[in-house]
């Protein structure tokens, strides 16, 4: 700040005070702009969506998402198959990762050795680090086969006769694509949850041990129940990261355009569909009708993250 | 309590009814947290050594510095790749962080609270667009009816990156300390000067580590770059980005479909390249991130 000449301040105020008339204005504009660009932005990636699926949603209109056929030979296509891979298979990874994310942050914040919580709180979250494509590469060479040759065989010898079990073990299907999801919503779901837990009174926490709880009683009973809400939120969030990855997906779950009762068997999902037929999709009808798939992912992923961030919010004011 | 009458001489501290059970349950539960942590650290080991394990023996100075070659021959390597790569993550941060930044400083500078919160949520939505999904925009816009090119990969990435940088830059900017800029005010200083010579350079390690993040997270995304520069016209070392560029990502997805067991030992290598990259950058910046904001916070 070698501003303040006094020899001849007149002249200097006069050129500071031009550089901030047009500085102030023009940092201000910029920014704002910046901002506006984020709200367009989400707005701007509906409005091509939905105009570049148009051929696809004027030909099928809403009949689109409870239709099952996926024909490009015929020019005739339908969601349901996808959307009910991406349904199943979000739900399965998130039914294995909420318990476990739980168990990390009970370990984390109770359980752990001042030490250890936060190398093992960075190696967890180091697993959201992990690229897709890597964990997809991962999924075909080592777990596939692993789930095909031995996890499966082993659920259909004591559970085959529930139809989720039923059916021949594979490499490559729904359960190793809730698998590979499970290991990427579970970061996500631990970082948030674990927070929630690290916000529950002392007070509380004190209470209930003054009562004669044990550990697990004390998280029963003051823990969980004051982060209820931030778990949900946490698990939706995770939904909303499991629903839309596409690459890993497309690599396990095999691509097929059915619907099988059996996890073992070979599914779709939207995203895997859009990443699996980028380049075979024709122009014209085929390619609209992917990017209405597109389209779908995004209003259900939308949905998802404004419910998740609503209540995450919501139990972190609180 | 009952039994209190009938003993002849009472136990004052006599554990409560149940207490064995319940000890054994706190027990139980105790292991099953410990098992799951355990759990989480041993996927990441096992996907990490994995990688290293299989990688390893094709990684050469040949690998690294050799454009891969046609199909049915054996050797080749992945440094079209790493060029390509390089250059739609710089192209990608070059313009998401100047403007993630950007926002930034609207939001915790100048908007009304209201405007910064809508504002921020917007981020995180964007934040939750599936990649795919942002790949097929960026293809509707600037790939359709011309071709593929680094330019829309790397808005693509920017795309992807842009929320991240956005939301990262505005924590950091959100702890400067308000005397700070009191304290500048009351010197006279102008807001934009307050911002670019007070607020900026006080959280400049804290923007930086965020921006590296980013960087770490777009490094390894394939799925905006599969609609925008994944079908090349000649393999082959290119620095332009008006062509489709070749990178890592894709090359990786492209190799493990391939039902070869020499192309899956090529695709294990360039993992290797990829998550050692990755990692170093998540973990460098996880630890600057950690000491720059605590030193804010100070």
């Amino acid at each position: 700040m070698s501003a303040t000449a006094p020899a001849a301040p007149r002249p200097f105020e006069a050129h500071v005070k031009l550089v901030d008339r047009i500085g102030e204005p023009l940092l201000r504009i910029l920014s704002a702009l910046a901002g506006l660009l984020a709200v367009v932005l989400l707005v701007w990636i509906a409005e091509t969506m939905f105009d570049q699926a148009s051929p696809a949603i004027s030909r099928f209109g809403i009949g689109f998402v409870g239709s099952q056929v996926w024909d490009p030979v015929h020019n005739n296509f339908g969601a349901l198959d996808f959307i009910y891979g991406t349904l199943v298979s979000s739900f399965v990874a998130l039914l294995i990762a909420t318990p476990t994310a739980i168990a990390i942050s009970i370990y984390l914040t109770e359980l752990a050795p001042r030490i250890v919580r936060r190398p093992v709180a960075i190696l967890v979250e180091l697993l959201a680090a992990i690229p897709s494509v890597i964990l997809g590469l991962w999924g075909i060479i080592i777990l596939g086969p692993f789930l095909g040759n031995h996890l499966e065989p082993f659920l259909h010898s004591f559970l085959g006769w529930i139809p989720l079990f039923a059916g021949t073990p594979s490499p490559f299907g729904m359960l190793s694509a809730a698998l590979i999801l499970t290991i990427m919503a579970l970061p996500i779901v631990t970082s948030i949850t674990r927070e929630v837990f690290q916000t529950t009174p002392a007070e509380l926490k004190e209470g209930a041990y003054a009562l004669g709880a044990t550990r697990w009683e004390m998280v029963r009973t003051a823990v969980l129940p004051v982060a209820r809400p931030g778990i949900v939120g946490a698990v939706i969030l995770g939904l909303g990261r499991a629903l839309g990855e596409a690459i890993a997906v497309t690599q396990v779950i095999g691509n097929a355009t059915q619907i099988k009762a059996s996890l073992f068997a070979p599914a779709g999902t939207l995203a895997a569909q859009i990443a699996s037929e980028y380049q075979s999709a024709n122009p014209g009808l085929g390619q609209a009708s992917l990017i209405y798939l597109a389209a779908i992912l995004l209003v259900i992923s939308v949905i998802v993250n404004v419910v998740a961030r609503l209540i995450v919010r919501r139990s972190k004011v609180s | 309590m009952e039994s209190s009458v009938v003993n002849p001489r009472p136990r004052l501290l006599a554990p409560a009814p149940g207490a064995r059970r319940r000890k054994a349950v706190n027990r139980g539960m105790e292991v099953l947290c410990t098992i799951a942590a355990l759990l989480a650290v041993a996927v990441l080991l096992l996907v990490v050594i994995s990688v290293l394990i299989k990688g390893a023996p094709a990684i050469n100075l040949d690998f690294l510095t050799k454009n891969p070659v046609p199909f049915g021959q054996t050797g080749g390597g992945i440094a079209d790749s790493i060029v390509g790569s390089a250059i739609l993550i710089g192209l990608a941060t070059l313009m998401s962080v100047p403007v993630g930044i950007l926002i930034a400083i609207y939001t915790t500078e100048f908007a009304r609270p209201a405007v910064s919160t809508v504002i921020r949520f917007c981020l995180d939505i964007l934040n939750g667009v599936p990649t795919i999904v942002v790949g097929v925009f960026i293809f509707g816009l600037l790939v359709l009816g011309g071709a593929q090119s680094g330019w829309a990969g790397a808005v693509a990435l920017a795309a992807v990156e842009l929320p991240i940088v956005a939301r990262s830059a505005q924590e950091v900017l959100e702890l400067v300390p308000g005397s700070l800029r009191e304290a500048a005010l009351a010197l006279g200083l102008k807001r934009w000067r307050v911002v670019l010579r007070i607020v900026i350079p006080t959280a400049a390690g804290g923007l930086i580590t965020g921006a590296v993040l980013g960087v770490a997270r777009v490094a390894g995304e394939t799925a905006p770059l599969l609609f925008t520069s994944s079908i090349f016209s000649n393999f082959g070392l290119t620095t332009n980005p008006a062509q489709a560029m070749p990178n890592i990502p894709v090359t990786i997805f492209t190799l493990s479909e391939s039902p070869s067991p020499q192309d899956h030992a090529q695709a294990w290598a360039a993992a290797l390249v990829l998550i050692l990259f990755v990692l170093l950058l998540s973990v460098t910046a996880r630890t600057f991130h950690e000491r720059s904001r605590s030193k804010l916070r100070s």
